[in-house]
């Protein structure tokens, strides 16, 4: 691999940050519609502290619908999401359990303590690579610009990009994007980081590198949620895996058990076609 | 790139623009139908090159007039923008009424309107006073500035809100997950990146307001237009006094335009291919259609 990712990854933001619960994503029940569509039928998913979960399944089986929830980018109808011991966009009215939309504030406090990643990197193009990461530490946290500099400096270091702080997106590669954009969420220190397939826009040559940060993230305690088809990865360092088809969590598993031994005649299927 | 479209068209305009204006001159100079008129250019000349306490006054009031009224309707314009695309209702009906009244009616009947109409009732008399830099004596200019800054953000809305819808859904997406609120994803993300889609027809905007100053004609403002207008109708040289007028307009809205290229290089930062800006001479003649050189350009 010509990037060279760093060993202490974690170490710019000061540690592997600790989540205040073991299970940091309490997913219960959730249940989404688009119009009369229904994406997301009763999907159920936990997800302990350290933990990788990939994510697979067909296009239009609701993976992404699901992690755009866990950080309410998308709205639910029923079920309730906790991320880090928190009520996910919305509060609970009354003792009838009616749920009704949480205050902008609290539901940007809830979205600080998890990262996303975003198939189309959706960097700042008006800002440099180190702005794009002192950004929302500086203007959400308050940290103070020293601060922030210092530790952007040293994610970008780790990822590979210490030569490329001045540098605006639109110089970049996709590959080195896509890693500005993963220091970018890791520089908000969050209990949870959440990937949407944050390799299917890259150029083949370039998703290893992408791939190695995600790795080292994941060997060195992060929790993750990652959307991907890419199975070396979900080999090599996943927890568990989780197939997802037409809304619903069809099975999941070890790596080893559902790649190998599927249950499921429709992760079979899917497997099929893209191993 | 839409600067260079129709640049040819804009130099061909301008060369017909001046030939048209040397027949137009020489053809009065040499009429003898109007024998009883007397020509005198020296006025023209005098008004441009050595041009008195009014026409600087009037220049000067043009010139603070558009800069105040301008920057009241970007500002006006935002919150419009953003209140006719608010998820809370209330906002969306003020906004599109405002919209819709100030850009539905002619600027002159609410300058006329707006200004006499509640003096006349005896509701208001309206004060005199200062804004920022610019002391405004009269009560005539501070209203009709505010009426004609209160006009422009209805048309300066719906550039606003173009230029946010311009702006990628998945850049208030990621501002959005880094925990921004709803005025720092707006204000340090959206609107920054909506800023290259206004910025070009805010130009034109401002280019109009300069001219549309000349309205407030109707609350005797002396700016440059009825400072001429007043010289015209006393000394019945109209021909003199108009193209000198004509002259001071050309040149504010002339170097407005240099100074628009200018931004819109700046505001293009980090979007496509690094620009290397334009010449003086481009900004001055216009860019060749690199499409069109083979067809003039001769080779």
């Amino acid at each position: 691999m010509a990037v060279d990712v760093s060993h202490d990854l974690l170490g710019a933001i000061g540690g592997v940050p600790r989540p205040e619960t073991d299970v940091v994503v309490d997913a219960r029940g959730v249940n989404k519609w688009f119009g009369r569509l229904h994406v997301l039928k009763d999907v159920s998913l936990q997800v302990k502290r350290q933990e990788t979960v990939v994510v697979i399944g067909p296009s239009g089986s609701g993976k992404t619908t699901f992690i755009r929830c866990l950080n309410h980018l998308e709205k639910i109808q029923s079920g309730r999401i906790f991320v880090n011991g928190h009520l996910i966009g919305y509060r609970e009215a009354g003792s009838g359990g009616k749920l009704v939309e949480d205050k902008e504030k609290n539901i940007a406090l809830q979205r600080q303590e998890i990262g996303m990643v975003f198939q189309r990197f959706n960097l700042f193009p008006h800002m440099t690579a180190l702005e794009n990461i002192i950004e929302a530490p500086i203007q959400v946290r308050g940290a103070g610009k020293d601060e922030a500099v210092a530790m952007g400096r040293a994610l970008l270091d780790r990822v590979g990009l210490a030569a490329k702080e001045k540098s605006y997106p639109n110089q970049l590669s996709g590959g080195q994007q896509q890693r500005v954009a993963i220091a970018r969420a890791l520089a908000m220190k969050p209990a949870l980081m959440l990937f949407d397939e944050p390799t299917s826009a890259l150029d083949p040559e370039m998703i290893g590198e992408v791939l190695e940060v995600m790795k080292e993230l994941a060997r060195e305690g992060m929790t993750m949620i990652v959307v991907s088809h890419e199975m070396g990865f979900a080999r090599e360092v996943a927890n568990r895996v989780v197939m997802m088809d037409e809304g619903v969590v069809v099975e999941e598993g070890t790596p080893d058990q559902l790649f190998s031994q599927p249950t499921q005649e429709r992760t079979k299927t899917f497997l099929s076609k893209i191993l | 790139m839409a600067r260079s479209i129709g640049s040819l068209g804009i130099r061909r305009a301008r060369l017909a623009g001046f030939l048209l204006l040397l027949v137009f001159v020489v053809s009065a100079c040499s009429s003898n139908k109007g024998a009883t008129y007397h020509f005198e250019w020296d006025i023209t000349f005098r008004s441009i090159l050595s041009p008195n306490g009014a026409i600087i006054n009037g220049l000067w009031l043009t010139i603070a007039i558009s800069i105040v009224a301008q920057l009241l309707g970007v500002v006006l314009g935002i919150f419009a923008a953003l209140g006719k695309m608010s998820k809370i209702w209330p906002f969306r009906l003020v906004a599109n009424f405002y919209i819709w009244f100030f850009r539905g009616t002619p600027l002159i009947v609410q300058l006329t309107m707006f200004y006499y109409a509640p003096q006349i009732a005896h509701i208001v008399t309206w004060p005199t006073f200062g804004l920022g830099p610019f002391s405004f004596s009269d009560s005539a200019v501070t209203i009709g500035c505010l009426i004609m800054g209160v006009n422009e953000g209805a048309y300066m809305a719906e550039i606003v809100r173009a230029g946010i819808l311009a702006v990628d859904p998945g850049q208030s997406e990621a501002a959005k997950s880094l925990g921004m609120n709803y005025r720092q994803t707006m204000s340090r993300v959206v609107l920054p990146q909506a800023a290259r889609v206004i910025i070009p027809p805010l130009g034109n905007e401002f280019n109009n307001m300069i001219k549309n100053t000349s309205l407030l004609y109707a609350l005797s403002v002396y700016e440059l237009f009825t400072t001429f207008d007043n010289y015209a109708v006393t000394s019945f040289q109209y021909f003199e006094y108009f193209f000198a007028c004509c002259f001071w307009y050309l040149l504010l809205t002339t170097i407005w335009g240099l100074v628009q290229a200018r931004i819109e290089v700046r505001f293009s930062r980090g979007s496509g291919p690094t620009s290397t800006g334009i010449s003086w001479r481009e900004r001055l003649l216009g860019r060749a259609n690199p499409d069109e050189i083979s067809v003039l350009g001769g080779h």
